[in-house]
């Protein structure tokens, strides 16, 4: 019994990462014990920059945890001494852990200043929204360009299209959320869109991944506010895939990373977190294959969400509720 | 002539002590209360932004369905957006009850409704500003209070307050500096006065007791109308002592002139030989007197001349000559004789009447004190420096008194029978001093003295 509760005291620690991981990996090896990336991101978009890490400081390992953002969230707060550095495409889940101090401030870090907050959260990509449409099955109707295109195709053709519309669920995914909550904020279009959506019976999905897998076997002929950059990359591989990003704006995310202020080797964090935006300026896509900040032209047209403590608006419970009860009410047909 | 004078402090540093003192007080002062409006002025930006960020939520309260809702804007905190990316906490209470927010963020008890109170509070070492508001709602079931507390670190303000301070700190520095350069201005202008008074005072001759004439400032007045009527009785009284030394010389020598010349004549016809030693006794001690009479007024002369030497260019040669002329009776009375030895030319700048003195007196000491039947050697050498010399061939100085002999009424052991007053070596050293110089004895290895004027 004795041995039981040692047993027990001894396992504690590790309960939290004794869950069930969307994916779990480690990189190199080492005497000292792993850095740990609690991240939102598919670990193939971070291999490379973690094995570019590790060939620049010797006797570094690194575990890299993929999960929900959500559930990231919920876990980082739970155990923030368990992570040294968490990354998320969640922009307003991860200021607000900036705010509520679970973050380390970085010093020396020369990024742009729209691109970081509070020296402690630092964005290191530019992804829009996009919409992707299957092209066979789509074969016959026009190409939409802006929302209102998708809702006027909807509305024509809803036997096409029943059943075969995907979306973020908003309940489940927090970038869904971010996604959502910042598409209503800037047009009104957002709410039709989302009834449309559901007369005719959209799918709801917890991940990007699954929308894309879904529009390449052909179960989904369009999905609304998929990750760009997923996308992108699976339409190099199948030419199936279109994304589309919708000329009026493209709401566009960027994903962020932040050590964390109870790292136990609070440096090494630091150090990644220089590292990676180091990575992100170079714009190297062999060891950076997440798109770069946007800095060109093209920034002025899209609509990047920005930084600023008004993230927390929509993260109130009182909102948050208003918010998915609409949202329900919108996309859930009771019949 | 200021080396007695007890000097405490000096007017100019004292005044431009206090004129940089009292900038440097006033720069401080000007600082703090900049930096105090500043910080006023920055909080108050603040409390704006905070109430106003508050009244946006605060008025989105409703009630549905018998639930308070706020369904605030997007603004209410992007309008907290700072430079500095301040840190945001908000809560909402109904009552006591939370509704959403920060459960720690307590809202104060004593809240009036349409009244915003504002905090300063601490979170994890980090100055958090704290804007509240409440608000009364009318629902079925009666009135419901909601409570919002809008909370902001303080980063911007105090990068804001830093950058003024900084500004201040310089603004402070330059009006320091260009006060304490005008409070040196000031206090030189000011001690530029007193110089100007104290040159025209010191550049005078030693005879001119006239009152200054310049103007003054009103303040330096007193002091020089002082000094104007100090100098007035200075010059009446050297007028006097001078008066009466010519007085007193007169009154002495005249009256014992004619008690030697009565003496003389009663010598002539006493024929007894006890009244004529006596009678040559008094006339002996008559002439020492007189003689002592004049060493007196020299010496008082001498006192009085060597405040105010009349400088002019005296040639020793023709004073000894002159001198030693006048002593030859009294010398061959003696059959002493007297030889000069003079280095020429032995000018120097001085008063004519005291070396006189000096000299007589020297020469005059010698020939009391020389035995008959020697010789007197006057030696006038340029080097080292210009000197005078007088050696006899008599029994010199006993070597312990040397040091003592030339002070006030002193005379030497070794003076036999011979009357004197003390007071010639005393008047040639003071004469000597007067002019910068001074007097050594010593005596010569072949015997006798030597008594030497160094100027």
């Amino acid at each position: 019994m004795r041995y039981l509760v040692l047993l027990i005291l001894l396992l504690a620690p590790f309960g939290i990462l004794a869950r069930e991981w969307e994916d779990q990996q480690v990189f190199g090896s080492s005497d000292r014990p792993p850095l740990r990336i609690l991240s939102s991101t598919d670990t193939s978009f971070f291999a490379p920059i973690i094995e570019d890490f590790i060939a620049m400081s010797p006797n570094t390992s690194v575990e890299y945890f993929v999960t929900g953002t959500v559930e990231l969230d919920q876990m980082f707060r739970a155990a923030p001494d368990q992570f040294d550095v968490v990354i998320s495409s969640a922009m307003d889940l991860q200021l607000k852990l900036a705010n509520d101090g679970f973050s380390s401030t970085v010093m020396n870090v020369d990024h742009p200043d729209w691109a970081q907050w509070h020296n402690s959260l630092f964005a290191f990509t530019s992804e829009p929204a996009a919409i992707v449409i299957n092209r066979k099955a789509f074969d016959g109707l026009n190409i939409p360009g802006r929302r209102q295109d998708l809702i006027q195709l909807m509305r024509d053709h809803p036997d096409r299209f029943q059943g075969r519309v995907g979306t973020y669920d908003v309940r489940q995914s927090g970038l869904g959320y971010l996604f959502a909550t910042q598409d209503a904020r800037a047009t009104e279009t957002y709410w039709r869109l989302t009834e449309v959506m559901g007369r005719v019976g959209a799918k709801l999905y917890c991940c990007s991944g699954q929308m894309i897998d879904d529009l390449r076997s052909g179960d989904l002929i369009m999905a609304y506010n998929v990750l760009g950059s997923y996308a992108q990359a699976q339409a190099a591989i199948s030419d199936d895939l279109m994304v589309i990003l919708p000329s009026e704006f493209p709401t566009t995310m960027m994903r962020t990373i932040l050590a964390s202020a109870a790292a136990p080797d609070p440096q090494r964090a630091h150090r990644f977190v220089r590292h990676l935006l180091q990575l992100q300026s170079i714009g190297d896509p062999t060891i950076f294959p997440l798109p770069p900040l946007a800095v060109s032209e093209d920034f002025q047209t899209q609509r990047t969400i920005n930084l600023d403590p008004a993230l927390m608006t929509y993260l109130d419970q009182m909102k948050r509720e208003a918010f998915i009860r609409e949202w329900e009410d919108a996309i859930v047909q009771v019949d | 002539m200021t080396a007695n004078v007890i000097v405490s402090g000096s007017l100019r540093n004292r005044l431009a002590i206090i004129l940089t003192g009292g900038a440097a007080l006033l720069a401080l002062v000007l600082y703090l209360v900049v930096r105090a409006l500043a910080a006023q002025v920055a909080q108050q930006g603040q409390d704006n932004i905070l109430s106003a960020s508050m009244s946006s939520v605060l008025d989105t309260a409703v009630i549905r369905d018998g639930r308070v809702m706020l369904d605030f804007p997007y603004s209410s905190f992007s309008m907290l957006n700072t430079q500095a990316d301040d840190r945001v906490f908000y809560a909402i209470y109904e009552g006591e009850t939370l509704l959403s927010g920060y459960d720690w963020l307590v809202v104060p008890d004593d809240l009036a409704p349409e009244n915003t109170v504002f905090e300063t509070t601490t979170i994890n070492g980090d100055q958090l500003r704290v804007a509240t508001g409440s608000r009364v709602l009318i629902g079925s079931d009666g009135p419901r209070n909601v409570s919002v507390s809008i909370a902001q670190t303080q980063d911007a303000l105090s990068n804001t307050l830093n950058g003024i301070s900084r500004n201040v700190a310089f603004l402070g520095l330059g009006f320091f500096l260009m006060s304490s350069a005008l409070a040196i201005w000031a206090a030189s202008t000011t001690s530029g006065q007193m110089r100007r008074l104290t040159t025209s005072v010191t550049r005078r001759g030693p005879q001119d007791l006239s009152p200054v004439t310049k103007a003054v400032p009103s303040e330096m007045a007193p002091l020089v109308g002082s000094l104007n009527t100090f100098m007035s009785r200075l010059d009446h009284t050297l007028t006097q002592s001078e008066d009466f030394i010519a007085e007193a010389a007169h009154r002495i020598r005249t009256p014992l002139a004619t008690v030697r010349s009565h003496a003389e004549a009663t010598l002539q016809r006493v024929d007894r030989e006890d009244n004529r030693k006596s009678l040559q006794a008094m006339v002996r001690a008559i002439d020492e007197s007189s003689r002592t009479a004049g060493q007196l007024l020299d010496h008082a002369m001498v006192t009085f001349r060597a405040e105010n030497l009349e400088m002019s260019q005296v040639d020793l040669a023709d004073l000894l000559q002159e001198l030693v002329l006048g002593m030859t009776p009294v010398a061959e009375m003696k059959d002493i004789t007297i030889t000069m030895k003079v280095e020429s030319p032995a000018t120097l700048l001085g008063d004519a009447i005291l070396l006189q003195n000096a000299l007589r007196n020297l020469i005059d000491n010698a020939l009391k004190y020389a035995p008959a039947e020697t010789s007197l050697l006057v030696e006038v050498s340029r080097s080292p420096t210009l000197s005078v010399s007088v050696y006899d061939e008599g029994q010199g100085f006993a070597p312990d008194e040397i040091e003592t002999l030339s002070g006030r009424f002193v005379r030497g052991k070794n003076m036999g029978n011979k009357v004197g007053s003390g007071l010639g070596l005393t008047i040639a050293q003071e004469v000597a001093v007067a002019h910068g110089g001074k007097l050594t004895l010593s005596n010569r290895p072949e015997g006798g003295a030597c008594v030497t004027l160094f100027f």
